[in-house]
């Protein structure tokens, strides 16, 4: 057997190629650049001109497409206007993620640990916040994360994809261990992540492994070809599909692969929560519609009960435990398992619509998600002595921001009747056209499910904006929660508003570019 | 043509975003602002109504359509047809005068500016809806239209205003997110393309009758939350308890009309096979609402609750002359829609003052009222015997009209809601007995008379009410054709079968 050397196509890669590049040489200046406060700079302002560059590049390459799209890497990969949608769609989540990263409170204090590598409450500790020490290496590592969700949505080979999840998954795992308050918690959201995360790449692989097995290659179009040859059921493809499925549905965070979310989306650090609440979910939704339609598309009908049952079972538990949260970032979390079963009711039966329905509402959901969380980052504690200390995330510490500060509490308002899906915000758009999409294939009982889950999940919402607009503040509380003005936290809950107010009102638009991606290259709906 | 339409809508929305943009100095003149614009829509509410021509009441008037999201069908398209047409003159009569009943809410600038912006953002959804062409844009406004009215419950108002609210919200939210299903299936049982979602595209569907009778449900699910009735009503009187009077008053007297006005705009006009196949169960639920709405009402110590429950039982009335599908019943269901805004908006903010006046709405703590304050006392009486359909009095042509239309169809619903009549005679002469007549309360000897502003408040309503009560003619012809319309549409279908 002789090796020959693909023919490799870089033009369509560059995207991709920009943004692992712009990593790499990030930890080059990790390595090179002394001064802590000059790295950070550096470093941002690398990640988000490379992102935003890497962006613009897509946009081009959307513009010029040639046809349907090119296959690349010796067909393990496609570039076609769904995955430079999701791409994009990515892109931007990452940008936004990285001021976020950024931003610190006004007395200089950021959102990571000085020093990962200490143990918490140790005197290394102290003098490594003493020395000012900052771990930037946040930066590249979520450019390796960015990079590895690209790569996710239009790769087209099993192995590939499993290359691709473990690229975005790993750093990611690094960053939610790295708060800087509240580490005890950080870690063991961190280790919890990493095991379970593990286990499903361990399912993920082993799927993988069977389906190749029964079709005898890990490319989606054969696979898909080699499930056609097969008539009735395939004990070994139907597992195959099923461990397959279940691998990245933990990556959306679906019941009953949810049970790391809440502790992930706690523990980490408010920035890293926002980023991997929005990118990651849009990463393992278009990964999840490429495997659904190019290479399971045979298997509809019968994936159809997993889909059904996955996305009720995320949409009630998701919804039932938020309403008895009482910590901000775990009801965010278990309001973001509803919302995968959201995401999932759009894909049950697997209809062509839900190709251009779920990269907008993903692209809402991410916008409000980092909104949120952008939000959260800036209401603080204070301590006896008026410092500002960790993030107020107990629900009864927000009563009354409202009245301190208008602005913040109403754009969290919007964001969060953006995710309660009430007309005129982007949310609203984005159920609409999941649901619709769902309807297209008759899935109306799945919808109906849909909007009473909706229906109770407004009342968790509801009641913070109570909290913020509706209830004083508590007596003897005044000076307990201090709303802190971080510039760059400001910028991306001001660019999260008018992203969802004008995706709310104008989503035409968006509607129609994203219209426009709902062609994949390869597979049945192509 | 001019739009006047949307300048109706976007002219209240405009002025509450100017509300909220005033600087802190200049809030202390939000009411003069506030009234200005209402005043200014009211101008324009009186226009559109002259303009409007009768001769061709049953088709849409003051048409505009613009491409909103064609992806998804939507489009903002504009227009009234005769009962449109009434209920936005409604709206723009009783906005400005709610906001006159509320002068004198000893408020801080600052929340006085939010109330008044609230309402003004109310009125500009209200007209949209009334006027909406388009199932979608009513849909998002139908549903937009709780954040103004949930803020409204919530931060002004009684003790359990909060709850109030969030019963409100979660009650109307799984109305509509249950008619959301039905708009989602109706786009995919409808034509398709940039304008699916327009009524004129919608009417005459060829429809499966299971599709058709589930999409009715889904929306007549919404619209009966919305017009409260049994069962699902119980949000009212939580409300009307807390909120203040001018928010219920509004909230009672036009908003709760979309629910009516759905149910014959799109309810009946579009599904008019599944409306007759369910009209005899929803009789039977209007019948429920009239008996039991006059029941509770009677019992009711609480002057605020009280209203509430009688407006259950009118909305029962109204449903009923929806359903029963004759000219004279749909004719008198619309005019009833009109004439109870005027009756029940007039009913809550005067029983407003009377709060304002004593700080409580319980009408065992009152007494003997008519001698301290009688033109007060008439006032209310005269307001009172509307809500009983006295003749003279507009409610009462509206009242007789439904039942006088819906007794060939439904005589026993007929005999049965004509006692709820007459506890309404009850509930009425009760209260005022209780509140105004007796000896004198010492503590209450002192209750100031009715100022000028309150009467410039409630004066005009009781005179429209006996104009339309001796001259129902001016609003009838509005209806006529509409109902005729209405009529056709449910007949022909049944012919056709």
């Amino acid at each position: 057997m002789s090796f020959v050397t693909p023919e490799i196509a870089w033009a369509p890669l560059a995207p991709v190629i920009i943004v692992l590049g712009a990593a790499a040489i990030g930890i080059l200046i990790e390595s090179f650049v002394r001064t802590p406060a000059t790295r950070r700079i550096v470093l941002l302002t690398l990640s988000v001109v490379s992102l935003v560059a890497a962006a613009a590049v897509a946009a081009v390459q959307w513009a010029t497409l040639d046809g349907a799209g090119t296959i690349v890497l010796d067909g393990m990969m496609t570039v076609d206007r769904q995955a430079l949608a999701w791409q994009i769609v990515i892109l931007v989540f990452g940008a936004l993620g990285a001021l976020l990263f950024a931003a610190r409170t006004r007395a200089g204090e950021e959102a990571f640990t000085p020093l990962g590598s200490v143990a918490p409450g140790t005197a290394e500790e102290t003098l490594a916040r003493r020395k000012g020490f900052q771990v930037t290496e946040v930066f590249p590592l979520a450019l390796f994360a960015v990079g590895g969700m690209m790569l996710f949505t239009s790769v087209t080979d099993l192995i590939f994809l499993f290359v691709a999840l473990e690229v975005f998954s790993l750093p990611l795992y690094i960053l939610v261990a790295l708060a800087r308050r509240r580490r005890f918690l950080s870690h063991e959201g961190a280790l919890k992540y990493f095991l379970l995360g593990a286990f499903s790449s361990a399912l993920f692989l082993f799927g993988a492994a069977l389906l190749y097995g029964a079709t005898g290659d890990t490319n989606f179009v054969r696979v898909s070809e080699g499930i056609a040859t097969v008539t009735g059921l395939d004990p070994l493809i139907l597992s195959g599909a099923v461990l397959v499925m279940s691998g990245l549905l933990f990556k959306l965070g679906a019941v009953p692969f949810h049970s790391w979310t809440p502790d992930a989306y706690q523990g980490a650090p408010t920035p890293v929560t926002a980023f991997m609440a929005a990118a990651t979910k849009a990463a393992a939704t278009a990964a999840l519609l490429r495997v659904s339609y190019e290479a399971l598309h045979g298997l509809a009908w019968e994936l159809s009960w997993l889909i059904w049952t996955v996305a009720i079972l995320s949409m009630l538990l998701g919804t039932v435990v938020a309403l008895v949260q009482t910590e901000l970032k775990r009801m965010l979390a278990y309001s973001s398992i509803a919302h995968a079963g959201f995401i999932l009711v759009a894909l049950a039966g697997f209809p062509a619509d839900a190709l251009s329905a779920l990269p907008f509402y993903l692209l809402s959901y991410g916008l409000a998600t980092l909104g949120a969380f952008a939000v959260i980052t800036q209401v603080r504690e204070r301590g006896e002595d008026g410092t500002v200390l960790g993030e107020a995330t107990r629900l009864g510490q927000w009563a009354g921001l409202g009245h301190r500060s208008p602005w913040l509490a109403g754009a969290m308002a919007l964001f969060l009747l953006s995710f309660a899906g009430i007309p005129l915000t982007a949310g609203f758009v984005g159920k609409f056209v999941a649901f619709s999409a769902a309807m297209s294939e008759g899935a109306w009982p799945l919808v109906l499910v849909a909007v009473i889950a909706s229906a109770a999940a407004a009342f968790f919402y509801v009641r913070l904006i109570v909290l913020m607009f509706l209830t004083d503040v508590p007596e003897g509380q005044e000076d307990a929660v201090e709303v802190d003005h971080s510039p760059l936290a400001r910028a991306v809950v001001a660019i999260t508003v008018i992203g969802v107010v004008l995706l709310g009102i104008v989503p035409g638009p968006v509607l129609s570019l994203f219209e426009n991606a709902g062609v994949l290259l390869l597979g049945a709906a192509g | 043509m001019f739009p006047i339409l949307t300048v109706m809508v976007a002219l209240p929305a405009l002025g509450a975003g100017v509300l909220w943009a005033l600087p802190a100095a200049a809030r202390t003149r939000a009411r003069e602002v506030a009234l200005a614009v209402t005043a200014i829509e009211l101008v324009l509410a009186v226009v559109l109504f002259l303009q409007f021509d009768t001769a061709a009441a049953g088709s849409i008037q003051f048409s505009e359509t613009y491409a909103w999201i064609p992806q998804i069908g939507a489009s903002w398209a504009l227009g009234v047809n005769g009962i449109g047409l009434l209920m936005i003159v409604l709206a723009a009569i009783l906005v400005p005068l709610v906001i006159l009943a509320g002068w004198r809410q000893d408020d801080a600038p600052g929340r006085q500016t939010h109330y008044l912006a609230l309402i003004l953002l109310g009125q500009a959804f209200m007209v949209g809806i009334f006027a909406a062409r388009d199932v979608f844009l009513f849909y998002v406004l139908f549903e937009a239209m709780l954040i103004p009215l949930y803020f409204l419950i919530g931060s002004f108002g009684g003790a359990q205003r909060r709850y109030a609210a969030v019963k409100f919200l979660l009650y109307s939210l799984a109305g509509g997110l249950v008619m959301l299903v039905g708009v989602v299936a109706l786009y995919f049982a409808g034509p398709g393309g940039e304008q699916a979602f327009l009524t004129d595209n919608l009417t005459g569907l060829e429809l499966s009758t299971t599709t058709e009778r589930l999409i009715f449900l889904a929306f007549f699910f919404a619209f009966a939350i919305k017009a409260p009735m049994v069962p699902v009503h119980t949000w009212l009187p939580t409300v009307a308890e807390n909120a203040r009077p001018g928010t219920t008053a509004l909230l009672v007297a036009v908003l709760d009309k979309i629910g009516t006005f759905g149910m014959i705009t799109l309810g009946v006009a579009l599904f008019p096979d599944a409306a007759r196949w369910a009209a005899p169960a929803i009789i039977v639920f209007a019948v429920i609402s009239v008996i039991y709405g006059a029941l509770l009402a009677i019992g009711q110590v609480n002057m605020l609750r009280l209203v509430a429950f009688t407006s259950v039982s009118h909305f029962g009335i109204m449903v009923l002359g929806i359903f029963a599908f004759t000219q004279t019943s749909i004719e008198g269901a619309a005019l009833y829609m009109f004439n109870h805004g005027l009756s029940t908006g007039a009913l809550f903010l005067v029983v407003g003052f009377l709060i304002e006046r004593h700080g409580t709405a319980d009408v065992t703590a009152y007494g003997g009222l008519q001698r301290v304050v009688p033109v007060f006392a008439g006032t209310f009486l005269v307001i009172g015997l509307s809500a009983l359909a006295l003749p003279g009095l507009s409610p009462f042509v509206s009242e007789i009209m439904v039942l006088v239309g819906a007794f060939g169809v439904a005589k026993v619903a007929v005999i049965v809601s004509a006692v709820g009549v007459v506890l309404a005679a009850l509930y009425v002469l009760l209260t005022y007995q209780r509140v105004f007549t007796g000896p004198v309360r010492e503590e209450r000897a002192s209750t100031p008379e009715l100022s000028l502003r309150e009467r410039a408040v409630l004066w005009p309503l009781v005179g429209l009410m006996l104009v339309l009560g001796f001259l129902p003619g001016i609003a009838l012809d509005t209806l006529r054709e509409p109902a005729a319309d209405l009529v056709s549409i449910v007949s022909i279908e049944e012919a056709g079968e």
